[in-house]
């Protein structure tokens, strides 16, 4: 049933299908009389088991891709996209129906299959170990008891669950839409799709500045997806007519991205008429990169993420964290890198200069932070800025550097982010001043921190040190200066982390946590497999490497104007 | 080093499949005990913990000792063991194996880490025995150890630093390990902060290295005899089509040996294409320049950064006092034995490049000399046994670095060895000391020990006997070569100024370290071995293994010196340190381990300590003599050195000496050997047992230079003024910018918006609904105002039917 | 003297002007209509003295005729709303007879 050549699609519309089951579900209730707690139940296993068989088709189609094969061929060339999945969608305006993943999606993809199983299991309110643990972490699924009250709100969780439960999936589908759509329409739908869930997600279910936090994230990403379609209707009309999925070709225009590609690659965009006087390509770099950079988030449009990240529930920051900052540089290695390559080259000094930014920047801001959410995204923000800065090196060391950073960030930032709601869970709140020597309570989860941690520090043997050496290591030849300002964020980052720790682990155990009971099962189940896969990435990046080179070695080849 | 000047060839390799196991077991070891640790100790006893910590030591050890055989049995250019495990990363030019290498300079670090670590793993069954968290200790023992056998086995750079940083990782984890108290936990992250400074020092040169081999910093028509490669990145010229076949290694074959050349991060590789004459990448290398500087001193001196931190030189050393923090076992192996000796080791294995930088090697050795001299100073005036060792560890590693500066690699790396084993023998003797007096570390209130410890004292007076520089204890063999080859270099330079004096200048300020360490040393030994016992059974209160002390001092030194100061050495300084102790911080509850509580409260006498213990002092103070054999000069026995000829294959390094006679080579051995006896005696003189007023005196008259040096001339502070709180502020500014700035620009703009919706809303209200309901209202008013006329009487349309026609008349008449 | 057209006219203006004053003025509805009569016989002197000045024939007196007897059937009919509107609001007074103004 499931085959090379649909296994993108399966990927994309299981969580859909499992949503529209819980839809269904709660439209015959009344008719059934089926009780509140069912429906509950019914949604929750519907969503573990379609996110996981979105994680299962995910694997499958890591382990079907071929990093050596040729893969699609656009104007004779091969391009190394494979799973093609394609098919007329709206003719007039030749949008197809196009998915298929190359070296540098396929990554994406399995991090999206991962982080979402992860996000689902962490969503749930089972396993906690007893009624103790679940009313500490206001769990009751009964209304009495503590309940709604500002000190022990109720756990996200046991609230709306079938509506969460929708727009999670929802979510899963726009996530893993946006990263296999060849067709520039069909990105930005599966773009916005993403988009709205995200935003309930956190205003509805979130913390106590939730509405704040979810309309500043949603109108920032709005105001960068603006931009965006503004760009891509400005491509859309440079365009020249390209095949279309059934041979024919289509009327004027296209929104294939790998002819688009081509076209770019021939020079197509770089002779197009001025705007405002400035160059075309120029303009529409600008507008793609804002709207991207905004996601990533890039300096000075960074602000959205420490609010988004300290109102959303645990699952959602994880899924924020791990998949959607990943889609900003995905989009630039998407669009702006081969569409435009003559401004992506005028444009790679800026983007450096705001790597740079965002590296010391944002971990000298996380250094001052009380709050260990906000210093967890700060740090998210630090680490996006090696990605930035090994996009505009452009060597492939840095390049390759640049993607393994997004993959391994969005395997370690999920765990710090699940590792944070743990104690939030407990403590109902997140000030690192006020715990302390919690390591002496919680062993099991002080030892999981700590690795999550340093891994994100970048301790070699961990996820992270590889791709920030090879970031740095890449960009140094290119960005000698900026290089060496960015090393020294390798001191601060290890300052901040260490004086978390320090500050909630190490010292005398505060009183006011004697009894606190550790990591449970449910939480076992989210981060031991991240944390595997966090050694494991360590000592064999490879492993994520050997399929993303050779896309990225084509990128940067087709860099070169010709 | 004669056999310098014939010409080197690339290194043969022989595979050897079995080096991976080396490290494997180390960490076979902490994954168990750090997964099942805490249930195998509840439910198999604490035995099981390090019999499986233990076990995995020996193993190793005799696997290191399986690859020794193989080596021994090869011939001296061909002992290079190699075991490739799996590609780690491959990204354009760079690419980087899993892959361990065994050369005579690592087999040699290998054998000190894995004898020298087991011997330790046996004292610490003794020593932590009634540690409530056992398991996590030989968990993070175990670790260390691996990850040390990363560094020195490393077939790359990469791999290096895999270990590099799990030291750090490890040392972190041991220095805080009883993190119950804050104080060792600041000591831990300090460390950790501080080797990242390093580090970054080190990330930096080596990307410097590896760049300047890909030729990128000078066009590729410099280079001689090769064809550079630069990396196939956007910014090149390369028009190869197929980025695999272009970023592949180019070869350049020298007498039928094929050479890989271009960036490379192997060791092996860079050695090859470096040392072998005909590649011309050492003759090109010398001649770039990167910001004026030439190239390979830079890398020489940023990679030198990254060894201050871990070697705690200046001025990055001040991690290492405050390590003490850490149990007394990790002390004697890390801090003193292995990971500290990182730096050392990283230069003796890079001899090749430090050796073409003259700049460099004054750089390495000044730094060295001037460590070794600044620990010294401070190693006179502390009291706690723990940071005498640790500043005289601080200052033995300058004369590593003095060494391996001078371009003396062989003798540098044998102080290395000979340190490992006296330091690991002094640490442990300090530890057995510590246990036996109840957790006393102040050697203020020791004293007498010789007759309650026997066997701690010899060994502890054995290896005093080394470090202080007496013959036939090793410490005089490294340490007078060093000084020997420091007074014959005469090729150093000074920031690219030539500086013959410079060699002679560091001999000389060496010899007088080398008088002050046997005069701290001997201090210590008689200060806690002789004379009368000075502690006494329930003041266990103020055990203090931390470095809380350190930070303390400043305060104290107002409160607590004035009486102190009057006779520090006596009966009476008791109760006035007891005193002192009580009122800083951690006096009760913050006492680390309970278990820890409970032995200090058996009080009393000291005692000697079990045999798992002496066994291992004596074990080790044995090395240290034995040693010695390692590096009789061939002043003595007309052989080459049996170390240097070992190491000679791996240290292919071209540094000339300038040349004296015998007789002067004679004088200097006896230099340093009355340098070792005006120590001895005037340490004789002033401390044995514990007689002397001379030094109450002394220090009353210079206090307040004694208080600069115990204070470590303030260095803490000055670090905390410089850095730290200049960081934390720009942390702080930049938060309140992030938030009231960046944020608040965001926010304003929200506002704007709202602002303009409001005015948006307001024209819409006033302005265009308010000119359609205009036209509504003006209709309504005229009708209301009309509707007066229509009374809906006759009477009333009549009058106005009168007047019209009245009107129309007049009318008539006006206008006719 | 000879009465010229000019008396006559005067005379007719007077019994006109007598009646419109009387219409608008009264607020009983039957002095209204007497006020009506006066001004329809003001207009019957006006035909009637035209015709015998300007005119000629009989053509003045027939129409002064004719106004009477319109005259006599207006005020038949006209008595017969102001009972009627006696019968709804039980007064005679013009004012009361306002509902044509809602």
């Amino acid at each position: 049933m499931i085959r090379p050549d649909n296994v993108l699609v399966w990927a994309t519309f299981l969580p859909v299908i499992g949503a529209a089951l819980i839809l269904a579900l709660m439209s015959v209730r009344h008719f059934l009389g089926l009780p509140k707690r069912f429906l509950d139940q019914s949604s929750r296993w519907i969503t573990l088991v379609a996110s996981f068989l979105m994680m299962v088709t995910s694997i499958l189609a890591w382990a079907w891709f071929d990093p050596k094969a040729q893969g699609l061929l656009v104007q004779g060339k091969a391009t190394g996209v494979q799973m093609v999945n394609r098919g007329i969608w709206i003719r007039p305006f030749n949008v197809e129906w196009f998915v298929g993943v190359d070296g540098l999606s396929i990554s994406m993809v399995l991090l999206t299959g991962l982080i979402s199983f992860v996000a689902a299991i962490a969503s749930m309110p089972w396993w906690q170990g007893g009624e103790k643990a679940i009313h500490m972490a206001g769990m009751d699924e009964d209304d009495h008891g503590h309940g709604n009250d500002e000190h022990h709100p109720k756990h996200f969780s046991v609230r709306m669950v079938p509506g969460y439960m929708i727009l999670l999936l929802l979510l899963m589908t726009g996530m893993m839409g946006t990263f296999v759509a060849l067709d520039m329409f069909l990105f930005y739908v599966f773009w916005e799709v993403m988009l709205l869930p995200m935003y309930f997600l956190i205003g509805v279910w979130g913390g106590p500045r939730r509405e704040y936090a979810a309309i500043k994230f949603f109108l920032y990403t709005l105001a960068g997806s603006v931009l965006m379609l503004l760009a891509i209707i400005a491509v859309y009309y440079r365009s020249l007519p390209a095949v279309l999925a059934d041979g024919t070709l289509s009327a004027k225009h296209t929104f294939n991205l790998l002819e688009l590609a081509a076209q770019g690659r021939a020079g197509q965009f770089a002779t197009a008429v001025p705007i405002f006087g400035f160059a075309f390509t120029k303009i529409v770099f600008v507008a793609f990169f804002i709207g991207f950079a905004i996601k990533i988030p890039m300096f000075p449009f960074h602000t959205w993420l420490p609010d988004a990240h300290v109102e959303a529930p645990t699952p959602i920051s994880v899924i924020l964290a791990g998949i959607l900052l990943k889609m900003g540089p995905y989009g630039i290695l998407r669009f702006n890198y081969p569409l435009l390559p003559d401004a992506t080259e005028w444009a790679a000094n800026g983007i450096a200069v705001f790597g740079v930014i965002n590296i010391i920047y944002a971990a000298y801001v996380a250094l001052a932070q009380r709050d260990i959410k906000k210093l967890v995204a700060y740090s998210s923000v630090s680490h996006m800025g090696f990605t930035l800065l090994g996009m505009a090196a452009m060597t492939p060391m840095a390049m390759s550097g640049a993607v393994l950073n997004m993959f391994t960030h969005g395997i370690i930032s999920p765990a710090l982010f699940l590792l944070v709601g743990v104690i939030y869970d407990r403590a109902h709140h997140r000030d690192m001043e006020r715990f302390g020597g919690l390591a002496k309570e919680l062993p099991e989860y002080a030892g999981l921190t700590g690795l999550a941690f340093f891994a994100s520090l970048g301790l070699p043997g961990l996820a992270g040190f590889v791709a920030e050496f090879m970031v740095l290591a890449g960009a140094f030849p290119v960005y000698l200066t900026f290089t060496v300002i960015s090393a020294t964020a390798v001191i601060i980052t290890a300052a901040y982390y260490l004086w978390a720790m320090q500050r909630v682990f190490l010292g005398k155990l505060n009183q006011a946590y004697v009894g606190f009971p550790d990591v449970n099962w449910r939480e076992r189940l989210t981060l031991y497999p991240l944390a595997a896969f966090m050694i494991f990435l360590g000592f064999y990046p490879q492993f994520i490497l050997h399929a993303i080179n050779p896309a990225l070695q084509m990128l940067i080849q087709n860099l070169r104007p010709v | 080093m004669e056999h310098a000047t014939q010409e080197l060839g690339p290194l043969a390799v022989h595979t050897a499949g079995y080096l991976w196991l080396i490290p494997l077991f180390p960490v076979v070891g902490a994954v168990i005990n750090s997964l099942f640790g805490i249930r195998i100790q509840r439910t198999l006893g604490k035995k099981w913990n390090h019999g499986i910590a233990v076990g995995m030591m020996t193993l190793s050890f005799l696997v290191a000792l399986r690859a020794l055989a193989e080596m021994i049995s090869l011939p001296a250019s061909e002992r290079f063991l190699q075991n490739t495990l799996w590609n780690m990363a491959t990204a354009g030019s760079m690419r980087f194996d899993l892959a361990f290498a065994l050369d005579p300079l690592s087999m040699m670090m290998v054998l000190i880490i894995t004898f020298i670590g087991t011997l330790i793993h046996v004292f610490s069954i003794g020593y932590m025995a009634e540690e409530p968290s056992y398991w996590r200790f030989f968990a993070y023992m175990n670790l260390f150890v691996f990850a040390m056998l990363l560094l020195v086995m490393g077939d790359n750079f990469a791999v290096m630093f895999f270990g590099w940083e799990g030291v750090g990782l490890a040392s972190y984890l041991l220095i805080s390990f009883w993190y119950t108290d804050i104080e060792k936990a600041k000591a831990g992250m300090k460390a950790f902060v501080v080797n990242r400074f390093g580090d970054f020092g080190f990330l930096i040169g080596l990307f410097l290295l590896f760049w300047s081999l890909g030729g990128v910093w000078q066009p590729r028509a410099d280079a001689r005899s090769v064809r550079y490669v630069p990396e196939i990145g956007y910014k090149s010229d390369s028009t190869a089509l197929n980025p695999y076949e272009s970023t592949g290694p180019r070869t350049v074959t020298i007498h039928g040996h094929a050479i890989p050349l271009g960036p490379t991060l192997n060791f092996r590789e860079l050695r090859d294409q470096i040392v072998v004459e005909g590649t011309g990448v050492g003759e090109h290398l010398r001649h770039q320049k990167v910001w004026g500087v030439m190239l390979l001193t830079l890398v020489a001196m940023l990679m030198f950064v990254g060894a201050m931190g871990k070697s705690a030189q200046l001025p990055l050393y001040v991690w290492l006092p405050d390590a003490m923090a850490g149990p007394t076992p990790v002390s004697a192996l890390i801090h003193a034995a292995t990971m500290v000796t990182a730096g050392v080791y990283m230069v003796a294995r890079l001899s090749y490049i430090y050796a073409m930088s003259p700049t460099a090697m004054g750089w390495v050795a000044t730094v060295g000399v001037l460590t070794a001299f600044f620990a010294a100073t401070i190693g006179f005036f502390q009291y706690d046994i723990k940071k005498v060792l640790a500043y005289s560890t601080v200052s033995q590693l300058g004369f590593m670095f003095i060494g391996v500066g001078v371009g003396a690699y062989w003798a540098g790396s044998y102080h290395l060895l000979t340190h490992a084993f006296f330091k690991a023998t002094l640490f442990l003797g300090s530890g057995s000391v510590i246990l036996g007096c109840h957790h006393e570390q102040d050697m203020r209130q020791m004293g007498g020990l010789k007759k309650h410890m026997p066997i701690t004292a010899w060994t502890y007076l054995i290896a005093t006997w080394a470090i202080a520089g007496f013959p036939w204890a090793s410490g005089f063999y490294s340490k007078d070569e060093i000084l020997w080859k420091a007074f014959t270099q005469r090729g150093m330079e000074l920031f690219g100024t030539p500086a013959p004096w410079l060699g002679p200048a560091v001999f000389a300020l060496g010899l007088v370290t080398a008088t002050a360490t046997s005069f701290y040393m001997f201090r210590s030994y008689y200060m806690t071995f002789t004379g009368k016992y000075r502690g006494g059974a329930g003041h266990a209160e103020e055990h203090d293994e931390d470095p809380h002390s350190a930070h303390a001092a400043p305060h104290h030194v107002t409160a607590g010196h004035p009486h102190d100061n009057k006779d520090p050495v006596v009966h009476g300084a008791h109760a006035v340190h007891g005193a002192h102790a009580a009122h800083t911080a951690h006096a009760a509850p913050a006492h680390a381990a309970p278990a820890h509580d409970d032995h200090g409260h058996h009080g009393g006498l000291p005692h000697e300590s079990p045999r798992s213990i002496t066994f291992v002092l004596v074990t080790l103070a044995t090395g240290a003599v034995l040693v010695s054999l390692l590096g009789i000069p061939m002043l003595w026995s007309h052989h080459e050195p049996i170390l240097e000829h070992w190491l000679a294959p791996a240290l292919p390094a071209e540094v000339s000496f300038a040349h004296f006679s015998h007789a002067t080579e004679w004088l200097f051995q006896g230099m340093g050997v009355a340098a070792a006896t005006i120590g001895w005696f005037f340490a004789m003189k002033l401390f044995k047992d514990g007689k002397s007023s001379v030094p109450a005196d002394l220090k009353a008259r210079f206090f307040g230079v004694w208080t600069v040096v115990y204070n470590k001339y303030y260095v803490d502070e000055a670090y905390h003024a410089i850095v730290i709180r200049p960081a934390l502020f720009l942390a702080a500014f930049l938060s309140w910018f992030d938030q009231h700035v960046i944020d608040w620009f965001v926010n304003f703009v929200g506002w704007v918006a709202r602002l303009l919706a409001a005015v948006d809303d307001a024209f819409d209200k006033y302005v265009v609904d308010g000119a359609v309901n205009g036209v509504g209202g003006l209709t309504r008013e005229g009708g209301r105002l009309l509707r007066r006329i229509e009374t809906g009487r006759i009477q009333t349309y009549l009058y106005g039917a009168a007047l019209g026609s009245l009107l129309v008349v007049l009318l008539n008449f006006l206008f006719r | 003297m000879i009465p010229t057209l000019s008396h006559y006219l005067a005379v007719a203006a007077v019994l006109f002007t007598l009646g419109l004053f009387t219409v608008l003025t009264r607020r009983n509805a039957v002095a209204i209509l007497m006020g009506v009569e006066l001004m329809l016989n003001g207009a019957n002197l006006n035909l009637v003295a035209f015709n015998k000045f300007v005119v000629g024939g009989l053509t003045g007196q027939t129409f002064a005729l004719f106004v009477v007897v319109l005259a006599a059937a207006e005020a038949a009919v006209g008595l017969a709303i102001v009972l009627s509107i006696f019968h709804t609001f039980k007064t005679i007074d013009v004012r009361a007879a306002d509902l044509m103004r809602e």
